[in-house]
């Protein structure tokens, strides 16, 4: 399957006016590829991720194409997207651990969401109990209660049903940020091995751990302030990255090697523009230490090699 | 979704004028709140004015007997040629009283074992909840009729008190949970690193957190109480002397208005209450969709 | 200046506290002046609790935490004040750490009461000033607006400019930059680092090894409540000894380096225990042993097999090595 996201804008409704929040990313996506989608708080990345599956009560489509596998995705459209949801496109939301019902035992609850897109458990429950095997989990646990699980056995447990229709695409958004080192290493390695099973296609791993991105992705696309800053393939952005605010950003991480004591890493000086009224052309501009006059038209984003493009006047 | 909300932005105005703005914009638009505020206001008016032009005491004989409407009596006569208006008027303003003095009494008493208990945790909780539990259960009406035969005259003061220490117990389940949640903040645990003492935290900090749930309680309580009120006084458990709107009921059906035709004896009264404790309920439901704005449709 | 010695804490659970939850289990550490200790663990390994327990929040069940020789549970009146004000802490969650429903100001109005007035001839609004200052905010406008018109970022300064108001010589950071975005999570560690230099001890919780490596010098890694390797930064990262300290490096993502798919061994399954064949443990001479073995200067470890029973304990008698 392949992915082709074009100019796609998703603002929210607010009293105040609207958030900007998803203004003109074009992304691609090829068959079998892991695409880490990385930022900060308030970049978009949720909104874009949410804005594939389901747009809530507040989002509002604006424009942009999405192309599944060539034909025309329908977000915009509740009922027709009602078809596609867990069959062709899935999620793995934010907080998806405590989003299980305490009060009902696994299997009841797989059962009801079976239901409800019209499969029967009967048919499925033989895939269900060797994938659960796969990721670890014993075929007991569709007796017990959600409290009974630590967070990492909810969270492959989720993936598990995210995935148990083969979509085409899946959205991962956030599924390791709540959980511990090792289970994070094992959500994590659980996610890669899904794809080359097979289960899912093509994946779109939201986050803004950055480090967990290059162990698992195969590109890395980096968004700021609603819009995408670069994107390329992991090796690449995190050995060459152009984009100034993506070369801030990783310099800004600590490592295993660095220390405090022997080098300083800095940050980025000031915060992200507001969303309600953000500033015209690159929106990193406020912040960036090579901006100048140039900057106040948006960049395009340029494809500076094969896989590679960068939206930003000082690189193209 | 936060994107919203994550957004900073240091040229909005201070937060007092923006929540006061955002309050009134809705308290304007709800009609539920309008409508209610505007019935519960006009009794208050009644009960405050009514007695003022018509001074005496409302169980006075002054009249014809039993005779409609008319534009010395608006509200017509009784039997025995009472003035209904001014009974009504005199009535409205003791329930009001009743409702309030009850309601009250029934608020502190559940904000202080709810928050004890809530903050505290532990025994005390554990013990608090025993006596939440019994004060529930407790048939308040064979309590009242023992309670009734000890004491030949009573007043509204007593019948209110009665109501207090009876009514309390939901709201003091409602706040411990309120609290208990808050409890676990961390600005909590900042305030207690601060020094500030167990007391001073519960007041200024997580009382004025809950401030629009405690408004809401209150008025649920003084609803209740105005109704339990009324209720007593129906059934002829009310106070011995003075009038208030469910004496009137009470009256007017022991002396057979019904039989009679005397609708204007038993008819204001009984939309009065209703007019009331329903207004208080729509109101608190008008209130909270304002104050949890999750409840609000876009 | 602060010292923990066998510090223990126990919940009763379950219907009228019939069952028993060991928190922390005999954890004995310390810190020092100008000092970073960064205390690890995953969720579960007690960290947070020993952080209550140090800022007095959560009562002590066993041992005991001395601050500058004194128990802190003995502590009353002035001598009470005199530790709020000497140990403070900053937690994890900066839009939680702020009632909503006042302005940001109110964290420092909340001290004016017990430590407020001028010191030195600087009035209080000259110190908050001041103390603003050192964490890189402008005062004026910002102590009037309200949290939530704040960034994380700028809330966790407002709370270490809080703990410098004090005057504090110890700091409890638990987890006080997991929520912040990477590029103000530098910025904010970095500012703990300058605070260091001026002599502050800083307890650093945090489940997050690079960070802790990033800015401490000293590293305890807790499991389950139990302390099992305690030492430099470097060298415990450099050199983990225990299996767990090994597991967890293995399975930290790295930005330079892919995950290897060797699995450190599981819990009872560790073949060597340093601390049961170390000198120290296998001397049976009848002082108490003591719960860590030395096996570097400064750099301690406990028994490989903290659930299940060691293979290696001579004193029981079940010893795997003559």
């Amino acid at each position: 399957m392949s992915l082709q996201i074009s100019d796609l804008r998703v603002y929210y409704r607010t009293l105040a006016g609207d958030v900007k929040a998803l203004d003109g990313v074009s992304l691609e996506i090829a068959d079998g590829e892991i695409m880490g989608l990385a930022g900060e708080s308030g970049c978009g990345k949720t909104t874009l991720g949410n804005s594939l599956v389901l747009l809530d009560g507040r989002m509002k489509y604006i424009s942009g194409e999405v192309l599944l596998d060539g034909t025309p995705l329908p977000i915009a459209d509740y009922e027709a997207m009602q078809e596609l949801r867990w069959r062709e496109v899935s999620i793995i939301p934010q907080y998806s651990m405590s989003a299980l019902n305490p009060t009902r035992k696994i299997g009841r609850m797989v059962d009801e969401l079976l239901h409800s897109r019209g499969r029967q458990y009967k048919e499925l429950r033989a895939e269900l109990l060797r994938r659960l095997e796969l990721v670890g989990l014993s075929a007991d646990i569709l007796d017990r209660y959600p409290i009974e699980l630590s967070g990492g056995m909810k969270q492959r447990l989720v993936m598990v049903i995210s995935t148990l229709l083969d979509p085409s695409l899946l959205i991962a958004d956030e599924i390791t940020s709540a959980l511990d080192v090792s289970s994070q290493k094992a959500v994590a390695q659980t996610l890669v091995e899904f794809r080359d099973r097979k289960f899912v296609r093509s994946m779109i791993v939201v986050t803004h751990d950055v480090s967990i991105l290059y162990q698992i992705s195969d590109t890395l696309a980096i968004m700021y302030a609603g819009r995408l800053a670069e994107k390329a393939p992991t090796g690449v952005l995190m050995e060459a990255a152009l984009h100034p605010y993506t070369r801030l950003l990783i310099s800004a991480l600590p490592e295993m090697g660095s220390r405090f004591a022997d080098k300083r890493l800095m940050g980025i000086p000031g915060t992200p523009p507001s969303l309600l009224n953000p500033p015209t052309g690159c929106r990193f501009r406020t912040r960036c230490p090579l901006a100048d006059a140039q900057c106040e038209e948006q960049p395009p984003m340029v494809d500076v090699a094969p896989g590679h493009a960068v939206a930003c006047w000082k690189v193209t | 979704m936060t994107n919203a909300a994550a957004v900073t932005n240091p040229s909005a105005p201070t937060e007092s004028v923006g929540r006061r703005r955002e309050f009134l914009y809705f308290a304007i638009r709800r009609p539920k709140v309008l409508v209610s505020a505007t019935i519960i206001l006009v009794f208050l008016a009644i009960g405050i004015i009514g007695p003022i032009i018509r001074p005496g005491d409302p169980n006075a004989f002054v009249g014809p007997l039993a005779s409609p409407p008319d534009s010395t009596y608006w509200f017509g006569t009784t039997t025995f040629g009472q003035d209904v208006f001014a009974q009504f008027s005199y009535g409205v303003r003791a329930t009001f009283l009743a409702g309030f003095l009850g309601g009250s009494i029934a608020a502190i008493i559940g904000m202080v074992v709810g928050f004890v208990a809530g903050y505290t945790g532990g025994v005390v909780d554990e013990i608090l909840n025993m006596i939440t539990n019994i004060v529930f259960v407790i048939p308040t009406l064979a309590l009242l009729m023992v309670i009734t035969a000890y004491l030949s005259a009573r007043g509204i003061v007593v019948e209110a008190l009665f109501i207090g220490l009876t009514s309390w117990p939901w709201a003091a389940r409602a706040i411990r949970a309120q609290t208990f949640s808050l409890a676990t903040r961390e600005f909590v645990d900042l305030a207690r690193i601060s020094g500030v003492s167990s007391r001073r935290v519960i007041l200024s900090e997580i009382a004025p957190n809950m401030s629009s749930y405690l408004f809401l309680t209150f008025i649920l309580l003084f609803g209740g109480a105005i109704l339990i009120a009324a209720s007593l006084d129906f059934i002829g458990l009310g106070p011995t002397e003075g009038v208030s709107l469910g004496l009137m009921m009470y009256n007017a059906v022991a002396w057979g208005a019904l039989p009679l035709g005397l609708w204007w004896w038993f008819l204001p009264p009984g939309i009065g209450i209703t007019a009331v404790v329903g207004s208080l309920y729509v109101m608190n439901v008008g209130l909270d969709e304002i104050f949890n704005p999750r409840l609000r449709e876009m | 200046m602060l010292t923990l010695e066998h510090v223990s804490k126990t919940y009763k659970v379950g219907a009228f506290g019939g069952g028993s939850l060991v928190a922390v289990r005999e954890v004995d550490f310390t810190v020092a002046p100008g000092e970073v200790v960064s205390l690890i663990g995953e969720s579960g390994s007690g960290k947070s609790t020993i952080g209550k327990m140090i800022l007095r929040l959560i009562s002590v069940n066993g041992g005991r935490i001395l601050f500058d020789g004194t128990d802190i549970s003995t502590l009353k009146g002035h001598e009470l004040n005199a530790y709020y004000r000497a140990v403070t802490g900053v937690f994890q969650d900066p839009f939680s750490s702020f009632n909503p429903v006042f302005k940001v100001s109110h964290v420092f109005d909340m001290l004016r009461g017990r430590f407020g007035g001028s010191v030195e001839g600087r009035t209080w609004d000259e110190r908050v000033g001041e103390a603003l200052e050192s964490v890189g905010l402008e005062g004026g406008q910002l102590l009037h607006k309200y949290p939530h018109q704040l960034s994380g970022g700028q809330l966790q300064r407002l709370l270490i400019a809080r703990a410098l108001l004090l005057d504090t010589k110890m700091l409890v950071a638990d987890e006080v930059i997991s929520m912040l975005d990477a590029s103000t999570r530098i910025d904010v560690l970095n500012l703990l680092g300058d605070l260091k230099a001026r002599g502050l001890g800083i307890l650093f919780i945090t489940h997050d090894l690079s960070l802790a490596n990033y800015i401490s010098e000293r590293a305890v890694i807790l499991r389950r409540g139990r302390a099992v390797e305690i030492g430099p930064t470097d060298r415990v990262f450099g050199n983990p000894l225990h299996p767990y300290t090994q597991q967890l490096l293995a399975a930290v993502p790295r930005l330079h380096e892919k995950w290897g798919k060797q699995i450190a061994p599981e819990d009872g399954a560790a073949t060597t225990c340093l601390y049961h064949t170390s000198p120290a443990a296998r001397d049976g001479s009848g002082s108490p042993r003591p719960a860590m073995a030395e096996i570097e200067p400064g750099h301690l470890v406990a028994c490989a097999n903290v659930d299940a029973h060691c293979p290696d304990d001579v004193a029981a008698g079940t010893a795997a090595v003559a």
